[in-house]
């Protein structure tokens, strides 16, 4: 369970989040939606620890965040931020193999190896896994990205806008496979979204935020409805029913 | 295939090695063999420390163009040496004994390096930034320095002028000891954190998330790099592209970034330049005080060709 308990932040005077509490309880997929700047990739950050603490606690699985060694934590929980660079000079298998590190310290066994392998495949690289990551496109890299979180075996998986340089057969893909490793390993995977259907799809909850504050919560058949959604992104969008599930026609 | 290549580079190394105790051998074997061997202890040190704390470096800078002494970090040595030496006063310095002199400065080193380059180096700063970081910070640290040399008396400055210039052919022998164990207790930390380098090449965000603490991780690394940009300036002086023409010598044969085989083959790299050039032009191509201008000027050609690289990118 992710406790995020009145957790502020603010940078150089400007106010980033307010206030914010949450309980994200183990399993299932959990979506943060909302408009530009509202937060959502600040509060993934604080829960991944890549920023320190200001006011208030976070926990995941009752070891706060700001205390518990990076090394335990690294073993709990996985991030993938949103423009990630990758080093240079280094292959793709290499980049999939760094997510064993917390586990191994970088000396690989064979328990790694074929862990390596299994995300490889999961995530269509195994025709990649010898180029060098400079070389693949977006969507490949991002791919490759995924995998390496994947890899590091943890119960919590962090994903910041994964979807990112995705086409669509890889996007589709790569919820399934969340949906997936949710559904038939337990995970609990915190997924930061743009695409309100994608989220509407695959998401047991959604979590809207805007202004570094939550202001709706719920599962996705009672946030994607006009009301809702017009709170949350500013504009009044048509929400139609296809096979009783509610599709967003928010680019009309 | 890169086992194989650093297998030719170690041989290669043994070759220079051989060639420069054995060639020209004459008179008394054994002085000369002593000799030339207390100069090779200095040089194989001096070529594999510049080149390992410019690997590390260049990992925990994301930045493949900067070296420690782009950054002006052998400027900040000389800086802490004359510092010393203006705070005892140059009888005080010189009636010290050499080794406790040494770690005195690399301690300064050490200290002022974390200071200094520790907050630029929490967040990584884009590469354009670092080399402006870097050409101030290398400024700086020469203006301090050449303060101090005018504020100090003439036979005070004498003292310390002698270690500002390059000098393959001058190496401070009576530093040698003391230095041999420096190198070699920063080497064996270098080689066991080659699993942590490789992840900390990944940024501090992803690092992070692998269960590296960013700061202490890359405070250690800053604080090895210091010993080993102390040890080599100690014993030859300041030397600016070397470790960027050895750094990227190495990383073209061995095609790889990782540090376990990047740090042996960039090391290996630096023992065949500087052990096979100092050889070359002490016994073929006459003075071999050249050597360091000769080094430089590849060097130079190196980083511009880097960044002429890296713009068109």
């Amino acid at each position: 369970m992710i406790r995020i308990e009145n957790v502020s932040l603010s940078h150089q005077a400007t106010p980033i989040l307010h206030n914010i509490s949450l309980t994200i309880p183990k399993g299932g997929v959990t979506a943060l939606v909302g408009p530009n700047g509202a937060g959502k990739s600040s509060l993934l950050s604080l829960v991944a620890r890549l920023q320190p603490l200001q006011t208030g606690a976070i926990s995941i699985d009752g070891l706060p965040v700001d205390t518990t060694s990076n090394r335990t934590l690294a073993k709990i929980a996985a991030i993938l931020r949103q423009d990630s660079v990758v080093a240079s000079r280094l292959r793709v298998r290499e980049l999939v193999g760094f997510g064993r590190f917390p586990h191994n310290r970088g000396r690989l066994n064979e328990t790694d190896r074929a862990i390596i392998e299994q995300s490889l495949d999961q995530f269509d690289l195994a025709d990649l896994a010898g180029r060098f990551v400079d070389t693949l496109s977006g969507g490949q890299r991002q791919r490759a990205l995924v995998a390496m979180a994947f890899c590091q075996g943890t119960d919590y998986l962090l994903l910041d806008e994964p979807l990112n340089n995705l086409d669509m057969y890889y996007a589709r893909d790569l919820m399934r496979s969340l949906r997936q490793v949710a559904d038939e390993n337990g995970k609990t995977v915190v997924i930061v979204l743009h695409d309100i259907n994608m989220a509407g799809a695959y998401a047991d909850r959604i979590v809207a935020m805007k202004g570094g504050r939550v202001i709706a919560d719920g599962a996705p058949t009672e946030m994607l409805t006009t009301p809702v959604l017009q709170d949350v992104f500013g504009f009044a969008m048509q929400v139609a029913t296809i096979n009783g599930k509610p599709i967003v026609l928010h680019h009309l | 295939m890169a086992n194989n290549r650093i297998a030719i580079l170690a041989a290669l190394s043994v070759l220079s090695v051989i060639a420069f105790l054995t060639i020209g051998l004459r008179g008394n074997i054994g002085f000369v063999l002593e000799l030339r061997a207390i100069k090779l202890v200095a040089l194989l040190q001096v070529g594999v420390s510049i080149a390992v704390s410019t690997v590390i470096f260049q990992t925990v800078t994301g930045n493949r163009i900067v070296t420690p002494s782009i950054m002006g970090l052998d400027a900040l040595y000389l800086f802490g040496q004359m510092a010393l030496v203006f705070a005892l006063g140059g009888l005080g310095y010189s009636a010290l004994n050499p080794q406790i002199k040494f770690a005195g400065e690399v301690l300064v080193l050490m200290a002022l390096a974390c200071a200094l380059l520790l907050p630029m180096l929490r967040s990584r700063l884009d590469m354009g930034l670092m080399l402006l970081a870097g050409v101030v910070f290398g400024v700086l640290f020469r203006s301090l320095h050449s303060l101090l040399a005018r504020l100090i008396d003439p036979n005070e400055f004498a003292v310390v002028q002698g270690a500002s210039f390059a000098n393959f052919n001058a190496v401070r022998t009576d530093l040698l000891a003391f230095a041999s164990v420096l190198t070699v207790a920063a080497l064996i930390l270098a080689w066991r954190a080659r699993h942590v380098l490789d992840v900390v090449s990944l940024g501090s965000d992803t690092a992070t998330g692998l269960g590296i603490t960013w700061s202490r991780t890359v405070a250690g690394l800053l604080v090895l790099v210091s010993a080993l940009v102390a040890v080599s300036t100690a014993l030859v002086g300041p030397v600016a592209f070397f470790g960027l023409l050895v750094v990227a010598l190495a990383e073209r044969i061995v095609n790889t970034r990782r540090h376990a085989v990047l740090l042996p083959a960039a090391a290996l790299t630096g023992i065949v330049i500087l052990v096979g050039g100092q050889t070359l032009f002490q016994h073929w191509l006459g003075s071999s005080s050249t050597l360091g201008v000769v080094i430089e000027f590849f060097g130079g050609i190196a980083f511009l060709l880097l960044l002429l690289m890296r713009s068109r990118t």
